[in-house]
């Protein structure tokens, strides 16, 4: 306040302790974040080599990385359309499957609380190193396996006979195989959807129980008051939770993807590749988020 | 019936008489809920099934002998017991010496790295939260994106370059641009090493090389202290929104009384949200311990056997321990890995069950309500 200096008012102030707040996240991000994503950008468009002692090297090759990644790596253009196929059918599952969970578990019945635990549970068991290692499941298959021919040793195997008969009755194989794909993937579905029950049940505690007895007394059915009531009182979670769960299965460790990146990194030491391989990634990633979230603002806007 | 508190005509005649009277409204309504609660019931207790069921089959399996894998008629229940696969187990994960004691080194270095990255990244989150949620400043909705980008952009976009970063550590690499070790580069390739990390910085141009900080935990250390460590948008985000929904007026007061903004910050709101913080705290230090991302990239296995890289490279390490001779390799069936990975898996999960037993509430409970202030 001395000398020539204005004064300083309260507000200024107030900026000025709040930026001190955030001043870790503002080093972090300029660090640790802004600073290596235009570092792996500049990467991915170079040739990138290790020289003992004095760091790293790169040569400028322009986009003869993302060339590798698309055209020459033999797995890496297959596991990419997997993965997005299976992210397509997981990301709807989940939805709707955490949807109706978090509606039942919102109602009042014995066993609610264990009932929540236990749906909780994934959120800690399938995180980290856990997904990755128990999706190696072959010996479960395997297992299955051995316990199948038994079965047809003994001559009772309820599956295979039904799947005969379907398909002698005329029901084309190709449906078949989105059915048992989508019963192979339903523990995946309920491993990955702890957190969006828990964000479509705090948004179902949310609803004034009020609203439910108003529509009861003008002799709503409760199959009506859920679409007009529940649905788009939660309906703006949806987004929420579409991002989130793509978030979520983009960064998984089990996902093939992800595998293989790491291992062109660790394994092969292709810096280069491996960062055009993350941003192609990244970037098909983004489409599905931008793309995801556009098509859910409108169908919501339209159902309110 | 009672709990409507409804008092009918007929109240003290039975149901098959209320039945009547009401046309068979009554039978058609009773009939509904006793399905929907059957249906509820098997549709929950089938979900939750599933999700117990491979920590059981894990369970029993792990106490087979290597014989009963392979004998087709014993599908869950072992027919010889054995608790052997446990200490083969330990041996390969770095619980235990190799024919010598249990030191569990893996699991107490995972615990200690589980809590003090854990730690740090709450400190920071709840400081950065704070801030978000109470101050207006120029560029906040700004950097608040910045979260939001934090939350949504993989860490595996920048991993090559977090490695390359830390591996070769330096402050100030301005050093080539100034004509550091750059010979035959032009102006526009030494601008470029600035942006790009390659050039040289401050401790090398003082000692002659660059840090490896990847051979301890600083570099990780360093990560959590500026929230950009596993899942820490997501932190801040859940936090910010928490501080939001605390009413001002107890800062007033004490700002009136002469209380500093950081012991008001300390005093007033620490204790308030500290539901919110520990369930944070648990969220982060499960994460961690489970972690084997910024676990691979900052803590090498030779540096701090953790028990997530321990397990990550239990594989290889299996076909050199069932040889008899150290030197070659044998191959391990593959039903005997799956068997030890599990058991692994078991290892790791169990400390994280018995925590989340006692602590479910914090976790369930503190969320929900942070959420529903929104």
């Amino acid at each position: 306040m001395s000398g020539g200096r204005k004064p300083v008012t309260m507000q200024q102030r107030r900026a000025r302790t709040g930026y001190l707040f955030i001043l870790p996240f503002i080093i972090g991000f300029i660090l640790f974040m802004a600073r290596p994503m235009i570092q792996s950008l500049i990467m991915s468009l170079s040739d990138v080599r290790i020289v003992p002692g004095q760091g790293y090297q790169m040569t400028w090759i322009g986009l003869d990385n993302y060339h590798t990644a698309m055209a020459v790596d033999p797995y890496f253009n297959q596991y990419i359309t997997d993965e997005i196929g299976r992210m397509v059918i997981n990301t709807i599952a989940t939805l709707v499957l955490s949807f109706v969970i978090a509606v039942i578990l919102n109602q009042d019945f014995k066993g609610r609380t264990l009932a929540r635990a236990i749906f909780f549970l994934p959120v800690i068991l399938s995180s980290g190193v856990l997904p990755g290692i128990e999706s190696q499941n072959e010996f479960y298959d395997m297992m299955a396996g051995v316990a199948e021919s038994v079965e047809g040793a003994a001559g009772v195997n309820i599956s295979a006979s039904l799947q005969n008969l379907l398909s002698v009755s005329g029901v084309g194989s190709g449906v078949f195989d989105v059915v048992f794909q989508m019963i192979d993937a339903i523990y995946d579905i309920v491993m990955a959807s702890g957190i969006q029950i828990i964000i479509f049940l705090t948004g179902l505690q949310a609803i004034s129980p009020s609203l439910y007895e108003a529509a009861d007394v003008e002799g709503c059915t409760a199959w009506e008051s859920f679409w007009k009531i529940t649905f788009p009182m939660v309906s703006p979670l949806l987004l929420v939770n579409c991002i989130y769960t793509i978030v979520d299965f983009f960064m998984k460790n089990d996902n093939r993807v992800m595998e293989r990146i790491t291992e062109v990194m660790y394994k092969d030491f292709k810096f280069g590749v491996s960062s055009a391989m993350s941003w192609i990634y990244f970037g098909v990633a983004l489409v599905f988020i931008v793309l995801s979230s556009f098509i859910i603002t409108k169908a919501v806007k339209s159902a309110q | 019936m009672s709990k409507n508190n409804t008092v009918f005509v007929g109240e003290n005649k039975n149901f098959w008489d209320r039945n009547r009277r009401s046309g068979g409204y009554l039978l058609k309504k009773r009939l509904g809920q006793i399905a929907i609660s059957v249906i509820r019931g098997l549709l929950m207790f089938g979900l939750c099934f599933m999700i117990i069921q491979p920590l059981l089959t894990r369970f029993s399996m792990s106490l087979m002998q290597e014989k009963d894998l392979y004998d087709s008629t014993i599908i869950l229940l072992p027919r010889n017991v054995t608790l052997d696969n446990y200490r083969i187990v330990a041996e390969l994960t770095d619980l235990k010496a190799i024919g010598g004691n249990w030191h569990f080194n893996a699991l107490l270095n995972t615990l200690w790295v589980s809590v003090l990255i854990s730690a740090l990244t709450i400190i920071s989150t709840t400081l950065v939260a704070y801030g978000f949620a109470r101050y207006n400043f120029r560029g906040k909705k700004f950097w608040f994106a910045c979260v939001i980008a934090v939350i949504i952009i993989p860490p595996q976009t920048i991993q090559s370059a977090l490695y390359m970063n830390f591996a070769n550590f330096d402050i100030l690499k301005i050093f080539t641009l100034f004509g550091v070790n750059a010979e035959g580069l032009n102006f526009g390739q030494r601008l470029l090493s600035v942006v790009d990390g390659t050039g040289v910085g401050l401790i090398q141009l003082l000692t002659g090389s660059a840090l490896n900080l990847r051979a301890n935990v600083s570099a990780y250390a360093i990560m959590a202290l500026t929230c950009m460590g596993l899942k820490n948008g997501l932190y801040i985000y859940i936090m910010r929104q928490y501080f939001q929904g605390i009413p001002t007026s107890l800062e007033e007061a004490a700002y009136v009384d002469g209380c500093g903004t950081l012991h008001t910050f300390v005093k007033i709101m620490l204790p308030d949200a500290l539901p919110t913080i520990a369930s944070c705290f648990l969220f982060s230090f499960v994460w961690q311990w489970t972690d084997i991302f910024y676990t691979r990239l900052f803590l090498p296995i030779t540096s701090i056997s953790t028990y997530s890289n321990q397990m990550a490279s239990m594989v290889t390490k299996m076909s050199r321990y069932f040889s008899a001779d150290s030197s070659v390799a044998v191959v391990v069936p593959n039903g005997r890995q799956q068997q030890l990975i599990s058991i692994a898996v078991l290892i790791c999960a169990i400390p994280l069950v018995i925590l989340y037993l006692f602590t479910q509430r914090t976790f369930v409970e503190s969320l929900a309500m942070s959420g529903s202030k929104e």
